[in-house]
Order: structure tokens, then sequence, then C-alpha cells
């Protein structure tokens, strides 16, 4: 498998937009945690961490014991301290809220013991025994991730496909870089590797290189794990122009290696989600001067987060809200975005038409599901382009299970995590003739 | 502002504010700045024949992140010469004549009391403190709380001083004793004008788990020392209270136990100190804590019509009692009030593991079982539901409460007559059948 990333990357000139913890900082903060009972932040938290417990042990000295608290629920646990959207998760239903004291900084602290844990090579998890089953999981990202961590620890070898050379998905290709760097994503595959008996065939394009059929012929049970397809296309005129460019595929090429910026005075980012946010803060630390956000509803119905939208608005963002590009104008290359006001049915206003410029043109309005790639399967359904699975993540597929984004529509790296690892205690539950 | 000077056993200050016999109290220019932030009074660091001190000294407990919650020493008394000590001495009473010095005496043989006292008075000490209270290093050499244990020395020892003395004598006490009081009295016996306590407890503070010596650590060895600073209040507060009630004693106290701020030398007023000693708060936090102490203590004299802290010495005790006299049919129980709650189920957790398992979580198999009433105006389903039948009023929910006044232990009315033990032993006193204990 490949792991070696280029070290010529833009996301490289990107700080932390929150700081590790000192050792002093992580003690103060864990001594104020309450300690709660059932608590709020870990019935938020997707994969249950035991999120006090953690966080006295750090209070305590025991940061290895913190780590394994963290990791025991979740794998995944380093880059989702750096990911997760903590202000709707976890910190979001800290009580302190309801007392108006700031909330525990859970993310900060499961970064500073997860780093430690990072840091130090502590391993917690040994592989059991060997089953003499084998899963293939198809993706490399961080639902299959979970779900492989999980079945090694049962015993179950395992084969991960991944049709492109970059492995943790997402976490590798689309994390923000002020969030976290592919290199970091990348360390953690090796880590979670680590356990042994997983092994990573990169390149492989399942459904092309190799059957399903095949597969689901050489391997006691399947997990798909494939994520999100391309990013969707706004149909208008001049969208071939050069410098239009879906957003994820965009963050991908800026993450794994350079997006040519230099020049740029201004660009504008369609949509109003979060990929939507995380284009404009990228483009804005890239230093882009002018970043406009043009998106076709209102502030309230936005559908990223409101803290991402405040951080951005922090770092000089602008936004056209109830607009719509109707045109890409330029030269050889886009130069403006002609748009549209839409009203509050998101019918266009006629006459409304106004003009941003735009060197660059980021398309964040959604990527397409690839559910279809299994609608041959028999039994398998899907809908709205997205695999349908029970609670464990079991297909209507015998020995087929699926999660992450290519079951969710497209959730944060904490579901995935969870899903994943969710689908590998239903997988050996199955394996072992529980089910 | 009302008056808050005191007359302690004839030593009079502007307040009641003393620093203890200690390192804050070690020389001339430390006791003159404490008085200028404040301080009523010093007791100087013990006089003796000078010592050698190790390295290092001092461990701490942290709690949760607060350090120094807990404080020990093996620290002894004075290692400088007599002659600087009693030099600075007279300099600091010349320069603030108003404030008291006390000083602090610990030496072996009759003799050697009758020299130092003398030097002591002619100093300008307004009354000495017989250190029979340290209960490290010294007393291996058969001082401090070796004095201290045994009340036939104790008294010997206080009416030799008490012969020597002009100025009055305040005996300290060890707390290393079963009974507090048989050692107070025998200071009386010996002719002391006054008593202060406690000095610090014997204790090992903790221990260095990689080297496996116990704190704190001199070279490979260590050695138990004196336990201080404010987990130990609760101990020295029963001391105080013990000597104030007792029928024999009745001469002054001057309280001395984890007095950090006002509150605490409310408490120890209330329960019959006329001055307070502070050592370990000023070692963690300075002399200025004593602005706060003085302003909140006037406050409170205000609030509650007192004029003199004359008027609020033992105040509390009268109502310090035997639990055979408490009556077994007043009846509390928790109310949590939903407007304060922030869902944190600490008191759950507190009332299920560590008392009597009657809060429970909205919505759980007991709350739903015993229909338990889910209360108006909660900001959320997770205020918990006291089952007040089985509640046994114990005040562990409202002690790990994180939101102040939020729980509260809230009188009933069960219609039975007020009945003590010794009353239902006695008299056969009826008695209300009993909670929680199923």
């Amino acid at each position: 498998m490949s792991s070696s990333l280029s070290q010529d990357r833009s996301e490289t000139v990107f700080a932390d937009y929150k700081g590790e913890y000192t050792p002093d900082q992580a003690m103060v903060e864990a001594n104020r945690c309450l300690f709660c009972t059932d608590a709020p932040c870990v019935k938020a938290c997707p994969t249950h961490i035991e999120i006090p417990q953690f966080i006295r042990k750090i209070a305590t000295g025991n940061v290895k014991g913190s780590a394994r608290t963290i990791f025991d629920a979740n794998i995944l646990g380093m880059s989702c301290a750096r990911v997760c959207p903590v202000e709707v998760l976890c910190v979001g239903d800290c009580v302190y809220n309801e007392m108006g004291v700031p909330p525990i900084q859970i993310g900060k602290l499961q970064r500073y013991a997860t780093d430690h844990a990072f840091d130090a090579q502590w391993r917690f998890f040994e592989a059991g025994p060997d089953s003499g089953k084998s899963v293939a999981l198809i993706g490399a990202g961080p639902a299959s991730l979970a779900a492989a961590h999980e079945l090694r620890r049962n015993g179950h070898r395992c084969t991960i496909f991944e049709k492109r050379p970059a492995v943790g998905g997402l976490n590798t290709t689309g994390v923000a870089p002020y969030k976290m760097k592919a290199d970091r994503s990348v360390e953690e595959v090796q880590w979670v590797l680590g356990i042994g008996g997983i092994e990573v065939k990169t390149g492989v394009d399942v459904g092309a290189s190799i059957s399903f059929e095949e597969l689901e012929k050489q391997y006691d049970a399947v997990f798909v794990g494939v994520g999100l397809g391309p990013d969707t296309i706004l149909s208008v005129p001049g969208t071939d122009l050069p410098g239009v460019e879906g957003a994820v595929d965009w963050i991908e090429k800026m993450k794994l290696g350079r997006v040519p910026t230099e020049g740029a005075k201004s660009c504008v980012i369609v949509g109003g989600g979060n990929t939507a946010l995380d284009c404009v803060r990228e483009a804005l630390g890239l230093g882009i001067a002018q970043v406009t956000m043009v998106y076709r509803g209102v502030e309230e119905k936005m559908s990223g987060y409101a803290h991402e939208w405040k951080a951005a608005q922090t770092q000089g963002a602008r936004v056209e809200w109830q607009a719509l590009p109707v045109a890409y104008e330029g030269n050889g290359k886009v130069e403006r975005v002609v748009c549209q006001r839409l009203d509050t049915n998101k019918k266009p206003i006629a006459g409304s038409d106004f003009t941003v410029p735009a060197d660059l043109v980021l398309v964040a309005i959604g990527q397409s599901k690839l559910g279809h790639l299994l609608s041959k399967l028999e039994g398998i359904e899907v809908s709205g382009g997205k695999v349908v699975t029970n609670d464990d993540g079991a297909t209507g597929r015998r020995g087929w299970y699926a999660g992450g984004d290519c079951r969710n529509g497209g959730k944060e790296v904490v579901n995935a995590a969870a899903e994943g690892k969710a689908a590998a205690r239903a997988i050996h539950a199955f394996l072992t003739g529980g089910v | 502002m009302p008056d808050l000077s005191i007359d302690c056993a004839g030593i009079k200050s502007p307040n009641p504010f003393w620093l203890a016999s200690a390192p804050p109290a070690n020389s001339g220019l430390q006791v003159q700045r404490a008085f200028d932030a404040g301080w009523g009074g010093a007791v100087w660091k013990t006089l003796g024949v000078p010592i050698q001190n190790v390295s290092s000294r001092f461990g701490g407990v942290t709690i949760r992140g607060v350090q120094g919650a807990g404080f020990n020493n093996i620290e002894l008394i004075t290692d400088r010469s007599l002659e600087t000590n009693f030099r600075e001495i007279y300099e600091t009473k010349k320069k603030y004549p108003k404030n008291a010095v006390v000083v602090s005496l610990m030496v072996e043989t009759r003799e050697e009391w009758k020299d130092i006292i003398k030097r002591s008075v002619d100093a300008g000490a307004d009354g000495l403190e017989l250190n029979f209270g340290c209960p490290h290093g010294m007393c291996e050499r058969g001082m401090g709380s070796a004095v201290g244990q045994e009340p036939r020395v104790n008294q010997e020892i206080t009416s030799w001083a008490v012969e020597f003395s002009t100025v009055p004598v305040l005996v300290k006490l060890t707390p290393n004793v079963a009974d507090i009081v048989p050692h107070g009295l025998a200071a009386r016996r010996g002719g002391a004008h006054g008593v202060s306590l406690i000095n610090t407890i014997k204790s090992i503070i903790g221990v260095d788990i990689d080297r496996f010596v116990p704190e704190p650590r001199v070279a490979g060895l260590s050695t138990n020392g004196g336990y201080c600073g404010a987990a130990v209040k609760p101990i020295a507060l029963h001391m105080v209270a013990q000597l104030a009630r007792s029928k024999d004693f009745g001469i002054p106290i001057s309280g001395i136990g984890g007095v950090s701020n006002w509150r605490d030398a409310v408490e120890f007023i209330l329960l019959g100190s006329t001055s307070v000693q502070v050592c370990t708060e000023v070692m963690l936090r300075g002399y200025r804590v004593v602005e706060d102490m003085i302003e909140g203590l006037g406050d409170y004299m205000t609030t509650h019509g007192f004029k003199s802290v004359a008027e609020m010495v033992g105040k509390a005790v009268p109502s310090y009692s035997e639990w055979g006299d408490l009556d077994l049919n007043y009846e509390t129980v928790a109310k949590i009030d939903p407007s304060k709650c922030i869902g944190c189920h600490l008191c759950v957790t507190a009332c299920h593991d560590g008392a009597h398992q009657c809060i429970h979580p909205q919505g759980s198999e007991p709350a739903v079982k015993l229909k338990l009433p889910v209360p108006n105006g909660g900001s959320h389903a997770r205020v918990p539901l006291v089952d007040e039948s089985e509640c046994v009023g114990c005040n562990l929910c409202k002690i790990v409460c994180p939101v102040p006044d939020c729980i509260s232990m809230v009188s009933v009315e069960n219609g039975f007559q007020p009945s003590t033990w010794n009353e239902h032993v006695t008299e056969g006193a009826k008695l209300r059948p009993k909670k929680g204990a199923h």
C-alpha cells in the first residue's frame, strides 16, 4: 500500500485552529470536569466514549488509561478529537452550558490523551486468536478502518480494498487542514493497522478490477464503506472554464499536492454546507483576499454549522444569501460569477442579477451517492443513493454490511467510526454463528 | 464598621487575626509586613536553642487540582540566633505598639525557661506561647508534643512559665491526644492565662511512588511531619469546642487549624476562640489574605448585630451537643430546585452509591414505578426526582451538587413530638418510623 505523501502540499501552510494543550492546561481543564453520571456528553458522542472517565484519568496523571478508554470506544479517537464538531456534539451537551459556565473542552482533552498515545507508541489492543474467517472491506476510510480493527480484535482476517493510492478516506483527503493534515491521518491509519492482520490493497476498484460476486466468493463477509462519489456539478454556462472546481476535488488536491492560488484575488464558494464553509476558511487561509460564499437560502437555514460560519466570518468571509450562480464568465479562465437573487421560496427574482469577481469557483453543493454501485446485487436495497441497512449495518444480502457516508449519506468521521464498529460486531456475530 | 479589637487572655490586638508561630512569623521584616497588611498580631516563630533544618521540609495534598488543601512540614523551631530574634522583636514592637507580638518558646530546663522568658519580656513581648505541640523532631528531644502529651509535665512547665513571666502565658496544645480536655485543664492548673490550639497533626503527607520514599523527601529518607491547612479545620474546631464547653476550663482560647478565610475565623470564634491564628493560607497565598478576613468578619458582625468580637465568642457552643440529645424525630428531605439544576446527576450517583438510593433520573424504573412527580419549571429532562418517602435527609446530594443552593434540605412535618435517644431510653419517648432501612 502507498502511504508516502508529497512534502509539497498546499495544506502545510495552515496552523492548527484549536491548538494543543500543554500538560498544565490539560490538567486545569480536566479538573474542571464534574464527572457527571449518565453524562450528556457521552450520549452526544456517536461512539459513546466514556468522556468523564477519560478526563478523570487525565486529571490523575493516568494518561495511558485515558487513551485506552478513548480508543476502546473509538479507535479513530485521535482524528475525531481534531475533526469532530464537538460544539454540536459532546461539548455542546456539557452540563456547564446549563450553568452559563464555559463547557469542558472535551475535544482538546481527547487530543491531549490520544496524541500522547501516538507519541509514546502505546498500543492497547491485540488481535484475537485467528477465527479462520476473513472479511473484505471496500474503501479505506474511517468506517472500514474502525470495522477492520474491531474485526481483528475478534480474530477475523481483513482485507481492505481502496481504489485510490491514499488511505484514510476523507480523513486524509477531505479534512480541513487547520483541523488535521493528511500526514497525520496516514499516521493514524498505520497506527490502526498496527494491530496486524489487516491487508490493504490500494489501487483496486472493486466492481471493476474485481467483481462484487468474486469478492463474495473469496470472503466470509463484506463490509461496504465506499463513502461518497464525486462533487455534484451545477450545470450553468461556463462550468467548464478553468478555475471552476468541485469543492471536494479541490480540497483533495490541496491536501495531497498543490492548488494554484498564487495571484488569485477572489474566490466564490457555492453552497451553504460544511464543505462550503471549509472551502471558505481554506481559501482565506491560502491567502485569497476576497472570498464570497453564495448560498441560495438564508443564514438560519444553512446546513453548515453556526460555529464554523462564525469562524469563517472572523477570518473575513463575505456572503451572498439567497443567491444562485447563473453563469461563470471569463476569458480563457473564470473571472467572475453572475448570480441571481432568490426569493424566500428559492425562486429567481427577475432582473436581480449581480456579479461577483472570482479567480476561483468552488462548487460545494453536495457529492453524488455511491449506493448504485451495489444496486445490481440481489437483496441490497438502495434508497436515495444510500445503502439501506438495519441498525447494525446489515444489508438485505446475507454477509453484506455497510457503514459510513455510503450508508448515512454523508455525516461526520465519528459517525463512520461508530457505524463501522457496530457493523463489525454484527459481522462477528454472523461469522461465529450468533446470527 | 464594628469593633474588631480583642483581648485574648490579656493580650490585646486591633483584630483577632494573628499569624501563627510558623515560617510567616520567622523574622522582624516579615512580621512588620504582615502588620502593614492588616494582621492584628503575630506569634513569633518558636524560639529556643536554634536548630539546623533539613531540605526539603514541606509537603502538600492536592485534591482534584486544588493544591495545598492539606499541608505538612518537618521544619523545626527557629534556626536564627536568639540575639537576632530578640532584637527584631524589640524593633517590631517599638514600630507597631498596637499590634500583638506573642513570643512562642520551647526549651527544656527550668533555668532555660527562666532565661528565655526574661529575654522575651525584656524584648517587649505582649504574651508568651509555650510550644507544647510540635509533633516532629523536637518531640524526639523531649520537647514539643512530648510535653503536651503528658498533662503532668505540661502543668509543671506551665507553672514555671507563669512564675517567670510578667505577661500573659498561652499554652499551645497538641492534637495528637485522644481527648484534648485533660490537656487543656493541665495548662489551666499550671496557671496558663489561655491556650492556643491546635498544633499540627502527626502525618505522612504522601509517598514518592517512584522512589518508594515518603514525602517530603530528605535524600533517601523522610519522617512524619505536622499536618495542617484547610483540611484539618474540622479536627481543630472539634478540639476548640471540646474545651470551650468544658465547665472546668473557662480560660480564653486562640483558635488554630485551617483558618483560610473570614468564614473559617467566624466558625472558630463561634465555637469559643477569641483570636484565630493563621499559617498555611499565608504560606500559600501571602499576608494579603487578611484584607478579606477583616472585611468579611466586619460585614458578618454588622449583619448579625454584633458590636464586638467578644459578643460572638462561643455563640455556637451551647448548640454543640451530644448525639443522644439530638431530636430523632426531626426529619428533612432533599429538595432539588429545577430552575437551578444543570442535570449532572452527581446527586443520583452519590445517593445510589453512597447513601440510600432515593434520587432517581426521570424515566428510570424506580421513578416510573413510584410515579415520582416531574417538577414544573425544570429546564430539561435531567432534573432528578427525589423519593421523599425514602429520603433520609443525609445531605450527601447537597454536598456533591456543583450548583450553589440548588439542593436544600427541607424539614418536613411528620406529626411526631421531638424525642431524643436519651429520652427514648429513659422515658420511652416515641420515635418516628425509620426511613431507608429496608
